[in-house]
């Protein structure tokens, strides 16, 4: 269904003789002027005279479809085309139809997702697999869009499906582990999902899959702030926990991008964790050979090797070390 | 890489018309309220705002205005609250606030306020954490901030805080850093900054910066010059800018320019347009880019105007 094939000719329809088109008013002299194609002007000049006179017609309704084409980021031709569904009572599961093409083609158009959520909302729970289904379809085009995580969010909560969530997001972090999106929704279902019985219930599972995650590639941000979020409200258990300590010192002894272990194991130490000589050892050997001579303080030693390997933030890392409790060393 | 063409920049916002690529400007066309804020607030940091004729700008705001008191993003289309924004800022810089009703404005705000003190971007009523800095920031500029429930307000934008420190669209959405500068931005303007964990946003808004000096806006994003104003405003809003590479980041926009005809892309290369080119520029003037002038962070205006909005300096 492309844009160019439907366009009506509506100044030569009888069917349209009836009404009198309005001419786009752009003002005196338009500070961002904006030159228009004249199928464009036509069909815009009609939908501001069915506008005007709220003409809830199947023929304004076809009107809203070509406008949506040409544009489908007019939010005020959106609008007006819910009214008319509304008033001439259309069955909204042909709306969705309708919508499929266009959202494919406008996957970050904020008007499509939000008519989404509005036909959705009328459907009910009848429309929750309909819609978790065209979200999975639209994150298969691109599994970061930002709109489509939103609305999935929406539907979970608003008319359910919790189910296979948690396998979904499995499916996805197989297939891009650093794809935060999915961390993030994995994060949604176990704190909010009715079905799993919240952080508690599923820390010791998602802990070992963290791990995993994480040892697959210890430069992947999104499993390590995952890994704290774990432990929300529990900074005892997070400290304590032997498998939060013990998948630093692992990346520590690795060859591997050390930046998030080295800051994992600083903020377990600024918390109260006491390292035993084998952090102490596996830190050592990660100091550049020019660097500072090693300080008995290990977090400042932590700090020293940080400025070191992540120079784009050293000023972040110098800051985090005169953060340091000087009390400790010497 | 050079300096910033200022003269092309302002050449480029003056004659935006003359590209008549038909997409571009069609899409364009329902959002001018904005692309009137994107270009007049860069002429404004450049300088140069007095190249227009002012009067000619304000009859046409005017004209977007509804019975609501809400503005539409150009005449005969309906209201929203991104474009009442636009409209009250673009006043704003023209010192010309006096010609509205500001109870009106604020009375169209406040009746897009939720019972969990959410708000809503229209009648249609999509929520999304946006909109409560899009209310905050526009009442704040009317001296109007009394006409809602301020502290419903700051507790949904409290409860769309994540684990990492960053705020999503609605309580669980990922964190983001342009949902994270609307809502770090209305804490500020309310005086709700406790709500942020300071050091671990500004440690994950600092992460954001990549090997080419730019910021993206999600972990293992494609840097974009206008996280440069996202990422940037957040981070000195929360005292933390010094913790990002300035000077690389000064050089990644600077590539961003079209040297020859002026404008800013999203990244080296790539075609140029307003919304990137504003970005650009309030982004280098957050760096204290030599012969800019200073931008507010949180209300998105030029430090002059803010001041005479709420010192009358
Ligand atoms: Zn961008």
């Amino acid at each position: 269904m492309d844009a160019e094939e439907h366009i009506l000719r509506l100044s030569q329809d009888p069917e349209w003789a009836d009404l009198t088109p309005i001419p786009q008013d752009d003002g005196p002299n338009p500070v961002v002027p904006i030159a228009y194609k004249p199928d464009f002007i036509e069909t815009m000049d009609y939908f501001r005279a069915v506008y005007k006179a709220n003409e809830f017609s199947p023929r304004a309704l076809q009107l809203t479809h070509q406008a949506i084409l040409l544009n489908p980021g007019n939010y005020t031709v959106w609008h007006f085309r819910r009214l008319i569904l509304d008033a001439l009572g259309i069955d909204l599961n042909e709306e969705l139809n309708f919508m499929l093409g266009i959202s494919e083609r406008n996957p970050k158009n904020y008007q499509i997702w939000h008519h989404r959520r509005w036909i959705a909302e009328k459907l009910g729970t009848d429309a929750a697999s309909k819609e978790l289904e065209f979200t999975r379809r639209m994150l298969s085009l691109d599994a970061k869009n930002y709109h489509a995580w939103s609305h999935r969010q929406w539907v979970l909560q608003a008319l359910g499906g919790w189910e296979n969530e948690l396998d979904y997001c499995h499916q996805l972090l197989e297939e891009d582990v650093f794809n935060n999106s999915a961390w993030n929704q994995r994060y949604f279902v176990v704190t909010r999902s009715p079905l799993l019985g919240g952080l508690e219930a599923t820390r010791e599972s998602e802990v070992k899959y963290t791990i995993e995650a994480i040892l697959g590639n210890p430069g992947n941000e999104s499993p390590w702030r995952y890994l704290r979020g774990l432990y929300k409200n529990d900074p005892k258990s997070w400290i304590s926990d032997p498998q939060v300590s013990s998948v630093c010192l692992k990346v520590l002894s690795a060859e591997a991008n050390h930046v998030f272990a080295l800051s994992t194991l600083l903020d377990l130490l600024s918390h109260g964790f006491q390292a035993n000589q084998e952090f102490r050892d596996a830190v050592d050997s990660l100091r550049p050979s020019n660097s500072d001579p090693a300080d008995s303080d290990l977090a400042k030693t932590i700090c020293s090797i940080l400025r070191h390997v992540d120079p784009m933030r050293v000023n972040y890392w110098t800051w985090r070390k005169s953060k340091l409790p000087s009390a400790v060393s010497v | 890489m050079g300096e910033l063409v200022v003269d092309k920049h302002v050449k480029y916002i003056l004659s935006v018309e003359k590209r008549k690529d038909s997409f571009e400007s069609v899409v364009l066309e329902h959002l001018r309220m904005n692309g009137a804020y994107w270009g007049l607030a860069t002429l404004d940091l450049l300088g140069k705002l007095d190249a227009l004729d002012s009067n000619e700008v304000i009859e046409w705001i005017m004209k977007c205005q509804h019975e609501s008191g809400g503005f539409a993003g150009n005449i005969g289309h309906d209201p929203h609250m991104l474009y009442t924004l636009s409209a009250v800022q673009v006043l704003a810089l023209f010192d010309k606030l006096n010609v509205l009703d500001a109870d009106k404005v604020a009375n169209y705000i406040s009746g897009l306020q939720n019972e969990d003190g959410s708000f809503s971007g229209d009648e249609w009523g999509e929520v999304d954490s946006r909109f409560s800095y899009l209310a905050i920031c526009c009442l704040s500029i009317l001296h109007c901030l009394d006409k809602i429930n301020m502290e419903k307000a700051v507790n949904y934008i409290a409860s769309c805080k994540n684990v990492d420190g960053g705020f999503g669209c609605t309580p669980g959405g990922e964190s983001h850093a342009g949902q994270i500068f609307c809502c770090v931005g209305a804490l500020a303007i309310t005086g709700s900054l406790h709500h942020v964990d300071k050091d671990l946003l500004g440690w994950w808004l600092c992460e954001r910066q990549v090997k080419s000096g730019g910021l993206n806006g999600r972990p293992e994003k494609l840097p974009d010059v206008c996280y440069s104003w996202w990422v940037l405003s957040s981070l000195i809003m929360i005292d933390r800018v010094h913790w990002i590479n300035k000077d690389k980041l000064v050089k990644f926009i600077l590539n961003c320019q079209d040297t020859e005809n002026g404008g800013i892309s999203d990244r080296p290369e790539d075609a140029v347009d307003v919304y990137h080119t504003y970005f650009g520029v309030a982004g280098l003037s957050l760096l204290e880019y030599p012969g800019l002038k200073a931008i507010d962070p949180a209300h998105a205006l030029p430090v002059d105007v803010v001041n005479r909005i709420f010192f009358q300096k």
